[in-house]
């Protein structure tokens, strides 16, 4: 469209036609430079994306080394109206997503629907698109910021946003919004089993909603708390702490442990 | 003294009233826990729906001791009137079969004839409370299997380790004695004034039902008067079931909240309890018998 409007303008100019005209070039000019450098920042920002899939690839690719893994750990949760002693657990899980926490005999509280998120299926980039969002540190460790878009609209997380550590293809952490049960925050410790990138702590930080059960239910005559406590336990953080004492990898789970 | 007492708890265990206390209480505990056994998860999950807006509890939760957690907070409300029954009908139904003057003239001080009728009443309430620990405690243990125990309060819950719980038990249900023997005593007490059963039967439970209305209000004039009442008192047998937490928000194990909320509230029934069976023996040892 640009090119024979063109030609006409240079042919008017160099023959020494209506200084006007030389106004009008300018302007012509003006847009295709416009347009060039919008060509050249969309396709920076492809390059970009498409090399932030690369690294998600390749941290996916490590984490694929693990076909399935049975863990002995302990469990900490630190909610503000809940009193919870220290206990041992179990974890199971099996590719793609079969994930289970158990307590032998007890009871787990764990972040709503927050502990069977893991990287595995954060990293599926057959259903997810990764953008680059730039460089940050993670307990002084230099890390690459890649936020993370399902493609589903089912799918159950919003916005995952990673902190790779490039060097070592571990995600050290990771802020993950979900459409059901809000954010929540994952920090990874890694150790001995850095090589298969399990971590040795996990620490889930999320939002808790405020908790009060009436009388009636209970049946108690006195509430223990003062008001001012009550304030107290508004908008805290909850956490859920994982430590991993041993790792079985790869030895084959029975899929009734998932039931 | 002995002897007395023997006759006394034929007398309560001939008659057929009295086992009236165990089957309604065998019925009840049983209703529960059928109930229980059949929908148990959607009352767990009724129980728990402010939790669950933040968290996933995962595991067992409906086991025996939730189960025995759950009769006690029912029953102990009700059992009280099961033991006025017996203890407001220690002296008065003497009064009413016209054998009270008959007792009193026998060679027996009226002392010892007042504390062999309530340590009587004692006994029954014990067997009472022996009775709820088999069926509520351990046929609930027994049906449902153990595990750890998750206790929703008021504004926030406490899980116990299984391993944590039963000596819990143990404990809640001596203090639960004492505070039923508050009721017997009063019962007991009522009883010296009558010469029907059920005037302090109705009386008694009255008496209860009025105090634990008044404990349960959270009007600020209730609050004031509710350290004085036994009835809040009484269900300090629950703080057995709460546990210390240390600066990391870890429960610590094998403690208890607030220790010195169970002394006080059982040094308050004990104190009661001796109040009233003292008033009991003075007031009978001046009493003109005439029935």
């Amino acid at each position: 469209m640009l090119g024979p409007k063109f030609q006409a303008l240079g042919i008017k100019l160099l023959s020494g036609q209506n200084p006007f005209v030389l106004t009008e070039y300018k302007i012509v000019m003006k847009r295709i430079l416009f347009l060039v450098s919008l060509f050249t920042f969309h396709f920076s920002l492809l390059t970009h994306a498409q090399d932030m899939t690369e690294l998600v690839k390749k941290v996916k690719a490590k984490l694929d080394q693990v076909n399935d893994y049975q863990a002995d750990g302990m469990l900490k949760t630190d909610i503000v109206f809940i009193k919870a002693p220290v206990s041992k657990i179990k974890v199971y899980f099996k590719k793609p997503n079969k994930f289970r926490l158990k307590k032998e005999g007890g009871i787990s509280i764990l972040p709503k629907g927050g502990v069977s998120v893991t990287a595995g299926n954060i990293v599926d980039i057959n259903s997810f698109v990764a953008l680059a969002a730039g460089d940050a540190e993670v307990d002084g460790i230099k890390v690459k910021m890649v936020k993370v878009l399902p493609t589903d609209e089912n799918n159950e997380v919003v916005l995952a946003t990673l902190y790779i550590d490039e060097a070592y293809l571990l995600i050290r952490k990771a802020v993950i919004t979900t459409k059901e049960n809000g954010t929540y925050e994952i920090g990874l410790t890694y150790g001995k089993f850095a090589a298969y990138a399990l971590p040795d702590k996990v620490v889930f930080s999320f939002n808790t909603k405020d908790y009060k059960l009436p009388k009636g239910i209970t049946l108690e005559f006195d509430d223990n708390v003062k008001p001012g406590d009550m304030n107290k336990m508004k908008n805290k953080k909850g956490k859920v702490e994982i430590t991993y004492s041993s790792y079985i990898i790869n030895k084959g789970i029975d899929d009734s442990v998932f039931k | 003294m002995w002897k007395l007492l023997q006759i006394e708890l034929y007398k309560i265990f001939r008659r057929p009233r009295t086992y009236i206390s165990f089957a309604a209480i065998t019925a009840l505990i049983l209703v529960v826990q059928v109930g229980l056994k059949a929908d148990g998860e959607t009352y767990i999950n009724f129980v728990l729906s402010g939790l669950k807006d933040s968290v996933d509890i995962d595991g067992k939760l409906l086991n025996g001791y939730f189960v025995c957690y759950v009769i006690l907070q029912l029953l102990l409300i009700h059992v009280p009137l099961l033991i006025a029954l017996i203890a407001a009908d220690m002296i008065s139904g003497e009064a009413n079969m016209g054998t009270l003057r008959l007792m009193v003239a026998k060679p027996i001080s009226r002392e010892q004839f007042i504390l062999a009728k309530f340590l009587a009443s004692a006994v029954y309430t014990f067997v009472l409370l022996v009775w709820i620990a088999i069926t509520g405690l351990l046929l609930s243990l027994w049906i449902f299997g153990t595990g750890d125990l998750f206790v929703a309060k008021i504004s926030y819950a406490v899980q116990l380790q299984s391993n944590d719980v039963f000596w819990r038990y143990c404990g809640a249900f001596c203090f639960a004695y004492l505070a039923m023997l508050t009721v017997a005593a009063l019962g007991f007490f009522l009883s010296l004034f009558a010469e029907n059963s059920i005037g302090p039967i109705v009386a008694t439970m009255s008496i209860v039902i009025f105090f634990t209305i008044i404990s349960t209000m959270s009007i600020p004039i209730f609050q004031k008067i509710q350290p004085y009442l036994f009835t809040t008192h009484m269900v300090n047998w629950k703080e057995f079931f709460d546990e210390k937490v240390n600066a990391n928000n870890e429960a610590i194990l094998g403690s208890i909240q607030n220790p010195q909320r169970i002394i006080n509230s059982a040094l308050v029934l004990a104190a009661h309890i001796v109040g009233f069976v003292g008033l009991s023996m003075y007031l009978f040892k001046r009493k003109d018998v005439l029935s």
